[in-house]
Order: C-alpha cells, then sequence, then structure tokens
C-alpha cells in the first residue's frame, strides 16, 4: 500500500475539524466524517452503512442516562431546584472560596454517585451558582465592576466543568468507565469497572486541590482589587502567573 | 432474570413516548428522531447478532438509520418548552423541602447495591440479575425506583414522569445523541485505519523503546486530539488504537486499567482548552452573557494545564508498576 493510501483516512480527522470550526451542528458533522473515512479506506457504501450501524448499536449504553431524566423531571416539577437554592442561600457563613470550593467537592462527589445530570451550566450556574457566587464575592464590602463580575460568573462556569469531569470519570456505570472497559473487550482484555474507576481516583483529588487553590487566589485577588476601590490595573483577567509569563517571554 | 436488554427496552419505551407527545404537539422531526432512536436501541443485540453471523443487512439498514439522525439533528430547534410556573414549583419547594433530595438519591444508591450485591440476589439457583452489565441494569432499575419515590412524594400522577422525562429529553434534544455518536466515530476510525494511521505517524516522531516517550506521545495525543474532536471519548479508541495497546501495553508492559483510567482524564484536561466542547465552554458564554467566546476557558486552562502535568506524571510512575 501506498504512504499516501496509508494516510488517506485522516480526511475524517479533517473534516471533524473543518466542521466543528465552522460550528455545523456536531451530529451530521462526525457521522459524515464516519462516511469519509470510509470512503478513504477503499471501503464499499454497503460497507460503510454495516460499520456505522454497528459501530453506533455497539455503543447504545451511553444512551441509558436519559432513564433518570423522568424522576429528575418530576423532582424538578415539585420545585427540587428551588429548594436547593434556598437552602443555600440560608447557610451563613457562605463566602465566596467557600461556595465555590463546596459546590466543586459536591459536584464531584455526586458526579462519582452517577448524579451528573443534577447540575449542568443552564440548570445550576446560570440560575444558582452564579448569582450565589457574586452576591458572596461581594460580601468583601465594595461591588464588583463589570470586569470582576464577568470573571466570577466565567469562574463559576469552569467550576462546574471540573467538578463534573474529574468527577464523572470515578461512575461505575455509565460514561468514561464503560467505555474504557467496552473498548478494551473489543480487544480482547477483559477488565472490571470497579478496577478503572479506582485508577482515577487520585486524578480526582489532585483537580480538586488544584481548583480549590485557584479559587482562594482568585477569592484573594477579588478582596484586595475590592480594598484597593477598583479594579486591577492592567485588566482583571491577568494574574501574576500571566505577569511572570510574559516576564520569562 | 434482568438483562441489560430490559434496560433498553426500558429506554427505547421512554423515547416512543417521547415522539408521540411530539406527535401530538406536531413537532414532526423531534418525533421522527426519537423514534428512530428508539427503534435502533430496541434492535441492537438482534443487529449485533447478525453482523456477526455475517448478515450484513440488518446493520445497513441501521447504518441508514444513523444517517437519518443526523440529517433531523439540525431540525432539532428548541422550540417552546412547557414548564410549571416559578411560583407553583416555589410552592411546592417549601413544602417538600429536603423529601425532594430523597427520591434523586435514590438513583446511585440503588444502583451502587445492585452493582455491588447484585452477584449474591440468588433465589433457588434462580439469578436475579444476568452477570453481563450488571451495573447498568441495576441503573435502570434504579431510576424506575426512583422514579416511584418522587411520585408518591409529590403526589404527581404517573404520566407526568413521562411528561417532565421528555421536556427534558427534547431539551437536551441532539446533544443527548452526541456522546454516542462520537463513540461510534471512534469504532469507525478504528476499522478504516485512522488509529494506525496516527500510530505510525507516531512511530516516526518518537522513539518507540523509550518507555517515557510513549507515555508523553500518548498523553499529549489524547489532549491534541480532544481539543480536535471536542471529546476525550472521541480521541480515547483512536489512541489507544494506535498507542496505547500497540506500544504501551503490548511492547511495554502497562497496566490497561490504570492506562484506561489515566488516559481519559488526560483526555478532560484537553476538554477543558478547547471550542469545540461546545457545550462546556461555548453554551455558558452565552448563558451568562460574557463579552468573549473564550471567557470560560480562559478561567479554566490553568486548572486543566496542571493536572495534566499531574496526570502525566502519575500515568509515567503508576502504569508500569502495577
Amino acid at each position: 500500500m501506498s504512504a499516501v493510501l496509508h494516510y488517506l483516512p485522516l480526511l475524517g480527522v479533517a473534516v471533524v475539524i473543518i466542521g466543528f470550526a465552522l460550528r455545523y451542528n456536531p451530529v451530521p458533522v462526525v457521522v459524515l466524517a464516519g462516511i469519509i473515512s470510509g470512503l478513504a479506506a477503499g471501503k464499499s457504501i454497503g460497507d460503510i452503512l454495516a460499520l456505522l450501524g454497528t459501530s453506533f448499536v455497539s455503543e447504545r449504553a451511553l444512551l441509558l442516562f436519559v432513564l433518570t431524566l423522568p424522576a429528575i423531571g418530576v423532582l424538578e416539577r415539585a420545585g427540587l431546584r428551588e429548594h436547593a437554592r434556598n437552602w443555600i442561600a440560608s447557610l451563613r457563613g457562605m463566602t465566596f472560596p467557600r461556595l465555590l470550593i463546596a459546590y466543586l467537592g459536591l459536584r464531584q462527589i455526586l458526579s462519582m454517585l452517577g448524579l451528573t445530570s443534577v447540575a449542568s451550566q443552564a440548570q445550576t450556574v446560570r440560575p444558582l451558582l452564579a448569582p450565589m457566587a457574586e452576591a458572596a464575592a461581594e460580601k468583601r464590602g465594595t461591588p464588583l465592576d463589570i470586569n470582576e463580575r464577568n470573571d466570577v460568573r466565567a469562574f463559576s462556569a469552569a467550576t462546574d466543568n471540573i467538578g463534573l469531569f474529574f468527577g464523572e470519570d470515578v461512575f461505575i456505570a455509565l460514561g468514561a468507565v464503560l467505555l474504557i472497559q467496552g473498548f478494551y473487550a473489543q480487544h480482547g482484555i477483559e477488565l472490571q469497572p470497579l478496577h478503572i474507576a479506582l485508577w482515577a481516583l487520585p486524578t480526582a483529588i489532585a483537580a480538586f486541590i488544584i481548583h480549590a487553590l485557584r479559587t482562594l487566589l482568585f477569592a484573594r485577588r477579588l478582596d484586595k482589587s475590592g480594598q484597593a476601590g477598583g479594579s486591577i490595573p492592567g485588566g482583571s483577567q491577568r494574574t501574576a502567573a500571566d505577569a511572570a509569563n510574559d516576564a520569562s517571554h | 432474570m434482568l438483562r441489560i436488554e430490559h434496560a433498553y427496552w426500558l429506554t427505547a419505551l421512554f423515547l416512543v413516548g417521547t415522539a408521540v407527545l411530539n406527535v401530538r404537539d406536531r413537532r414532526w422531526a423531534h418525533a421522527a428522531f426519537w423514534a428512530v432512536l428508539a427503534t435502533l436501541l430496541a434492535t441492537g443485540t438482534p443487529i449485533i447478532a447478525a453482523a456477526k453471523a455475517h448478515h450484513a443487512l440488518p446493520a445497513q439498514l441501521a447504518g441508514v438509520g444513523v444517517i437519518a439522525l443526523a440529517l433531523l439533528s439540525p431540525k432539532m430547534l428548541r422550540g417552546h418548552i412547557n414548564e410549571r410556573s416559578e411560583a407553583a414549583r416555589e410552592a411546592d419547594a417549601l413544602r417538600l423541602g429536603h423529601r425532594l433530595f430523597g427520591p434523586a438519591l435514590l438513583i446511585p444508591l440503588v444502583t451502587l447495591l445492585v452493582a455491588v450485591l447484585g452477584g449474591y440476589a440468588v433465589i433457588h439457583g434462580w439469578h436475579l440479575f444476568a452477570s453481563y452489565r450488571m451495573t447498568l441494569t441495576g441503573l435502570a432499575l434504579a431510576c424506575v425506583v426512583a422514579l416511584l419515590a418522587a411520585l408518591w412524594v409529590t403526589r404527581a400522577r404517573p404520566s407526568d414522569g413521562l411528561v417532565e422525562g421528555s421536556r427534558l429529553l427534547d431539551m437536551l434534544g441532539w446533544a443527548a445523541l452526541l456522546p454516542l455518536t462520537l463513540a461510534a466515530l471512534g469504532g469507525v476510525f478504528a476499522a478504516t485505519g485512522v488509529g494506525t494511521a496516527v500510530a505510525d505517524l507516531v512511530r516516526m516522531l518518537i522513539p518507540v523503546q523509550s518507555a517515557l516517550a510513549c507515555v508523553i506521545a500518548f498523553g499529549l495525543g489524547m489532549v491534541l486530539f480532544t481539543v480536535i474532536m471536542g471529546n476525550a471519548f472521541a480521541a480515547f479508541p483512536v489512541l489507544m488504537a494506535g498507542i496505547g495497546i500497540p506500544l504501551l501495553i503490548h511492547l511495554h508492559g502497562a497496566n490497561p486499567a490504570i492506562l484506561g483510567a489515566l488516559g481519559m482524564v488526560t483526555g478532560y484536561c484537553g476538554t477543558l482548552f478547547t471550542p469545540m466542547a461546545a457545550n462546556f465552554n461555548i453554551v455558558p458564554v452565552a448563558l451568562l452573557d460574557l463579552p468573549n467566546q473564550g471567557d470560560v476557558i480562559r478561567a479554566q486552562w490553568k486548572t486543566g494545564a496542571a493536572l495534566l502535568v499531574v496526570n502525566l506524571i502519575l500515568m509515567y510512575l503508576l502504569i508500569f508498576r502495577f
């Protein structure tokens, strides 16, 4: 086989890059990438359809999470989200770093238990965490300026992502662990889900420590600029680490 | 005996219910989407069995179904979704309090229970749970138990389970399908030699006899592919087939469980860097009314970078030792 033919299936990867860069709907982009990659590998249309079909149904366990929706939906209808917000808001002594670090830890633990869908950017960050984080940050005595407010919101969104990613990987029944187990099974290596999940724990702990430290540093920066009576000169997006990076270049 | 197929059938039933509700609202694209997906889900086991017996037709029809889903996805616009008024929800929340958390916690609790103890549930030699994918069967059972508990706590009608579940499912729309589609793409990439092409590129670039070089190539490859694809699930099969299995496991004797777990979380670091992971990094920019597309990524990339270093070190220290 010539070298060019060998690398031709990589065209499928190019389709994904271009499709996502142009912000097309990802589902047709991904399916098209599969078809292109199959054609580039010299497969017939029939073979490609069969490959697409078997690959898809082999991974159907990834769809089982939707079974949680009826129960969650009924609870939401009865005010689950409202109750969670009222409860957290009634807790005194809830400072900005405590709030975000507690959320990070809680999100990680809930994700580890498979409760990934109890929180999300749309469900919790926008209506709950971001407003609460802004309010907690303003306990410093001065209101946030617009840049600081945006930073607090972005940091809240980031905290949700990090809590989700580095908790979900430890849950045994769905998502990452299952994908790993399924992949190895296809390649003749049989593993227990629990065995895989446990080895994701060190990273989950490291993620908590690193992001908690960054939260504390961010909170201190907010408090300092509050005492100085305004935004940090040079823009609130910058940190000491940024300055150090610039200096080293 | 409860088997994983029962979980798939139950899910298919829920999808059919959602399709019917969408037909009633004349949302044809949504109805067709969920109906096709329900069919694929319910018939998955015979499709795979037929393909193994070299009957290609059912798998080819499934392939046509996947293409239909892809064509329907862009038509799944988020329309008006009925939700109960906030005042009514607030009143219920005050009345029910912490009792609302109970049914939600039943889902992980029952799942864990089945995962840990399900193998011992034997009555007169009759196994309650089939051992194949027992945890997932447990999850399906847990969802049913949680729904019953939720209906009991909130005094809602059983039909509310379908209506509210469908509301959330329609809200997710095609996004519910994306992880599955990306995982399937990984399978296609592996079968069409994308993995080996990547592996050959890597072999040209690194000294494969060096375990450290392979670890770094695998880890950074996971990050790079995740950044490109926006999803570590899609990167995993490619990098595993290209570097993980042939070089790290077979050549250098790495432990597969540790390599899999750490490889995946290394990919997750890449998810924190990329606008391709739109639902995590771009959607919140819109939701939170932030000025720049990169604002969420800017807030989280340093955590991701530090964690990437930690993961590479853990990988090098652990996978060859256990």
